[in-house]
């Protein structure tokens, strides 16, 4: 299967059938268990993830060897970590043969691009044994999630136990319990301008990609898509890692993620469009049409 | 599989770390040159004194204009090879020879070096320095496909090309401000980090998600601008990395 939700082999709702795992989450704890396996298994030596940086809610990438620094990660922060940047020195500095990466579509555009074009990646392109990509409608910078969560709602980053965009929403969940909701048309214009060019939601390059849409809470939806992928996940359902239903059988099913995608692509489409007419006789570049 | 094609390695001036990139590939290079090319020209590695007629021309390095031979050597590959790929940021954008003055010991007037784009049609780029091994590999048996592949094959290789063909066709200019330029200042950075990745010298890093360049440390190799998928990402060639990776591994077994 190929289009807007990109090729899969199998897509199902899944959630991690560890507590420890589940109560650090974001959602079902897809990466982080995922990860904790095939690190576990030796499949990995290590994983790309985005810990904690300097600031409050400031991600870094960040090379997890062990299952203690794995769990450190979890959650999504909604800004910048530019994963790929590590990929190199991770077989170099830290010695690793096999990668594990997490990372937005974008960033598994990026991966993939680095294997089949290793400009500047030296031995990488082999040692990349586990791409897990999470589902993606926009990023902010650090300054914008800042200016949402201190200007509009009114709370202190480093009070802040979770942040979440879902049914229509930015939610913000303090650490007294308290939950600010913002509309989304609040959040558009702190957007990251390059994710106005993106044409992928579903991280379509990944090995095996998720996200929560389409899942019930607490619950993740999980397309395996390359047969490294499939092989990875087929092994960790065995070992009983995750507790998994039929996508038919939830609600509301793939039928939003197919919506939430569709509309996300089509709207960037037409970003690119009006990029070529942007100025008087004169467009912007674009990138889909080769580097000039 | 079909008769070979012929390939030769052109020594302009760079340091021969490119030809250790494409040595690099060990096994893989080995599996080249039994089934896929034969080495008509390379200093050190084919024992011919002139440019013969060939495929494929590997140039490593810029081109010293006060050097007659160079020259000369540069405009013969041009009229003799059917592709010519500019191996390496040397001999794409003149990499660190374009900090060069002259002055030096043995040849203090030879001051002037110029990427081979300057001087002839280049066809195909393989930026960075060092070039990476693979990248290379991947090169060949792409140009391989192309001239002796079957209709499925060359259409691939065509497709796989395109994007080196058009940088060869960008021009001879290569910094890390390319990254300003073309990336950043025209709404295109998502903040992958693929560009400080890239850089051979550590000239790149991320401050709030985007690239910032020590501009002192650039050594203008080219690499960070076309590792960025936003410098070019072609929508008919990645997303089946998964089968050209098996097709490139099958043909080096
Ligand atoms: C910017 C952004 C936008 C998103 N938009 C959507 C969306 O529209 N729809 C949807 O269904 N899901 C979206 N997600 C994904 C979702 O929020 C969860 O990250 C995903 O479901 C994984 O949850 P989990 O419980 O499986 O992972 P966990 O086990 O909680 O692990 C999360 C992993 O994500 C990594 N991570 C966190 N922040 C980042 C970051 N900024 N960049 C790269 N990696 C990061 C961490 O390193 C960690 O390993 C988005 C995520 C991000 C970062
Ligand atoms: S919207 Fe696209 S470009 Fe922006 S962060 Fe998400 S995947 Fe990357
Ligand atoms: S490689 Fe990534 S981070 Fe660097 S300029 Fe390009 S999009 Fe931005
Ligand atoms: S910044 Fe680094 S990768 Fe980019 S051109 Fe300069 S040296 Fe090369």
């Amino acid at each position: 299967m190929a289009g807007e939700l990109g090729k899969y082999k199998l897509c199902v709702s899944a959630r991690s059938s560890d507590k420890a795992i589940l109560r650090k989450a974001q959602d079902g704890g897809i990466v982080t268990q995922l990860f904790k396996f095939a690190l576990e298994e030796g499949i990995i030596d290590g994983a790309i993830v985005a810990g904690p940086g300097d600031e409050p809610w400031r991600p870094r990438p960040f090379i997890a060897t062990t299952v203690e620094e794995l769990m450190t990660a979890s959650g999504t922060k909604y800004n910048i970590s530019p994963q790929v940047s590590w990929i190199k020195e991770a077989t170099r500095s830290y010695g690793l043969d096999k990668i594990g990466i997490v990372g937005t579509p974008c960033q598994m555009q990026a991966v993939r691009k680095g294997q089949l074009y290793p400009v500047g990646l030296r031995d990488v392109p082999d040692k990349i044994k586990l791409a897990i990509g999470i589902f993606c409608m926009e990023n902010f910078s650090y300054q914008s999630v800042k200016q949402l969560v201190e200007d509009h709602a009114a709370m202190k980053l480093d009070a802040v136990k979770k942040m979440e965009i879902g049914k229509g929403k930015f939610w913000v969940y303090g650490q007294r319990g308290q939950v600010v909701q913002l509309p989304l048309k609040v959040t558009h214009k702190y957007e990251q301008p390059g994710c106005h060019v993106c044409l992928d939601y579903v991280a379509n390059l990944a090995d095996v990609s998720t996200g929560s849409v389409g899942s019930p809470d607490g619950w993740s939806t999980v397309f395996v898509r390359t047969k490294n992928g499939d092989d990875i996940w087929s092994k960790a359902i065995a070992a009983g890692c995750f507790e998994t239903k039929p996508i038919e059988q939830v609600k509301p099913g793939l039928e939003l993620v197919t919506k939430l995608a569709t509309e996300k692509i089509s709207k960037n489409q037409k970003t690119v469009e009006e990029r070529a007419k942007f100025g008087v006789n004169k467009g912007l570049r674009n990138p889909y049409l080769g580097p000039k | 599989m079909a008769d070979k094609i012929t390939v030769g390695h052109v020594h302009m001036s760079g340091c021969t770390g490119c030809l250790v990139s494409l040595a690099d590939n060990y096994g893989g290079l080995l599996t080249i040159l039994d089934k896929y090319a034969d080495l008509v020209y390379g200093l050190t590695l084919a024992d011919v004194r002139h440019i013969p007629k060939m495929d494929v021309a590997l140039v490593e390095g810029s081109v010293c204009i006060q050097d007659k031979i160079s020259v000369q050597e540069i405009k013969e590959t041009r009229e003799k090879a059917a592709i010519v790929v500019a191996v390496g940021g040397c001999a794409c954008y003149g990499n660190i020879t374009r900090f060069t003055r002259g002055g030096q010991q043995n040849q203090p007037q030879h001051e002037s070096y110029l990427p081979v784009g300057d001087l002839i049609k280049v066809d195909v780029y393989i930026p960075g320095c060092a070039p990476c091994p693979q990248l290379i590999r991947n090169v060949c048996v792409m140009a391989y496909l192309l001239l002796k592949g079957n209709k499925d094959q060359q259409e691939l290789a065509k497709k796989y090309l395109t994007p080196l063909m058009q940088l060869a066709d960008r021009g001879t200019e290569a910094c890390g401000c390319d990254l300003m330029y073309d990336v950043v200042n025209q709404g295109l950075c998502m903040g992958c980090g693929s560009c400080a990745a890239a850089c051979p010298v550590r000239a790149i890093t991320h401050e709030y998600g985007k690239p910032n360049v020590n501009r002192e440390m650039c050594i203008k190799c080219g690499a960070c601008y076309a590792q960025c998928p936003r410098a070019f990402f072609n929508f008919d060639v990645i997303p089946e990395f998964e089968g050209i990776m098996d097709a490139i591994d099958a043909a080096l077994k």
